[in-house]
């Protein structure tokens, strides 16, 4: 049995079917984000804000991975307009590109999560704070690079703070540690909403690479079978890659700058 | 209205791929005003947020008009986009008024 309307527009929609498709499942996605967004609102006006984190995420490394995803968009987009002018060669070339950036992203992410989870802020016996990243973990001692504090509001706006606090390796004994926790999203109100809000995303790049991975590999025999349905493929999968990009335009300046 | 480039041939077409590469420019400039303007003390941070959203519906604007093309979809799209602009905009105003909403003795900053 054919699916109906996969090529030709349903008379009373104008659409073939799977466009349509895609457009409710995207409004889906913006109720989804968007109620994400309300509690990262929530949560920011109800903090002090003194106690709010600014310069806690690194700023390059975020416009490098901002970069890499509108870069991402353009190939996927100029994917779809090498099907449409009938040169599949093309198609082949961008549609490798948006795997590679997709994959550039997840890495730079995963790095960047890495660096969150090896951070500490570890309160002392004699009231002092040491904040920075793990170097060695032994049985009786713990060594991070970083800095002491004496007040945990330093912490918070390391924007303001700028580069002014030298970091060194601290070395501390078990005995003088009286709390040591990771910056992961137990850690502060603003992570927890960091992890969920970039997590859900990071899930909808590895989706959106592994659709259009299957585009570009097992599912381009479409191509020579029915040239016109796999175009439309290609533009369905595109239509949900863009919302990604568009995702994170907001979530960039959100988390990073602000 | 018809959707732009449902019946064009790849001759007409390569015409629209100049334009995607202008607003792909235009993103990677956006960007670069973004974190620039960041950095610009605007008096309070009321402002800088206001600048950088701004900027941000920008950017997003181009992408869902031009890379998703809804400069030239169909009127069911439309519909569809804006029964979710109105649903995701009633989402955030129960956001904003559950802020005047505090049980009592709510410790506020």
């Amino acid at each position: 049995m054919d699916i109906p309307y996969t090529v030709q527009p349903r008379p009373d929609t104008g659409l073939y079917n799977a466009k349509v498709g895609v457009w409710l499942f995207l409004a889906s996605e913006v109720m989804l984000f968007g109620a994400l967004f309300s509690a990262y609102i929530l949560l920011r006006v109800g903090s002090a804000e003194a106690l709010w984190p600014h310069g806690w995420l690194n700023i390059p490394i975020g416009t490098v991975n901002t970069l890499v995803l509108i870069t991402s968009s353009i190939t996927t987009v100029m994917a779809w307009a090498s099907c449409k002018m009938n040169q599949f060669g093309r198609f082949k070339f961008f549609h490798a590109c948006t795997i590679l950036l997709a994959l550039t992203f997840v890495c730079i992410k995963s790095y960047e999560y890495h660096d969150k989870f090896t951070h500490y802020e570890i309160t002392l016996t004699d009231g002092r704070i040491a904040d920075g990243h793990l170097v060695s973990q032994e049985a009786d001692r713990v060594v991070i690079h970083g800095r002491f504090v004496t007040d945990r509001k330093e912490l918070f706006d390391l924007r303001a703070a700028g580069a002014s606090h030298a970091r060194e390796e601290i070395s501390l004994e078990r005995a003088q540690i009286k709390t040591m926790e990771n910056y992961g999203p137990w850690h502060h109100t603003y992570l927890a909403i960091y992890f969920t809000l970039t997590g859900l995303h990071a899930l909808h790049v590895l989706g959106g690479a592994l659709v259009i991975g299957f585009l570009w590999g097992p599912g381009s025999k479409l191509w020579r079978r029915d040239p016109e349905r796999f175009t439309n493929r290609v533009e369905i999968s595109g239509l949900f890659w863009h919302f990604v990009d568009l995702v994170w335009i907001f979530l960039f300046p959100v988390l990073y700058l602000l | 209205m018809k959707s732009e480039h449902a019946s064009e041939t790849p001759e007409q077409f390569a015409r629209h791929v100049r334009r995607y590469l202008f607003v792909f420019y235009a993103l990677l400039f956006g960007t670069l005003v973004t974190v620039g303007a960041s950095y610009i003390p605007f008096g309070n941070r009321e402002v800088n947020i206001g600048v950088a959203l701004l900027i941000a519906v920008s950017k997003a604007s181009l992408v869902a008009c031009y890379f998703m093309h809804l400069m030239s979809e169909r009127k069911m799209i439309y519909g569809i986009l804006a029964f979710t602009g109105i649903f995701a905009l009633g989402l955030m105003c129960l956001t904003i008024a559950s802020f005047s909403d505090l049980p009592r003795f709510t410790v506020t900053h």
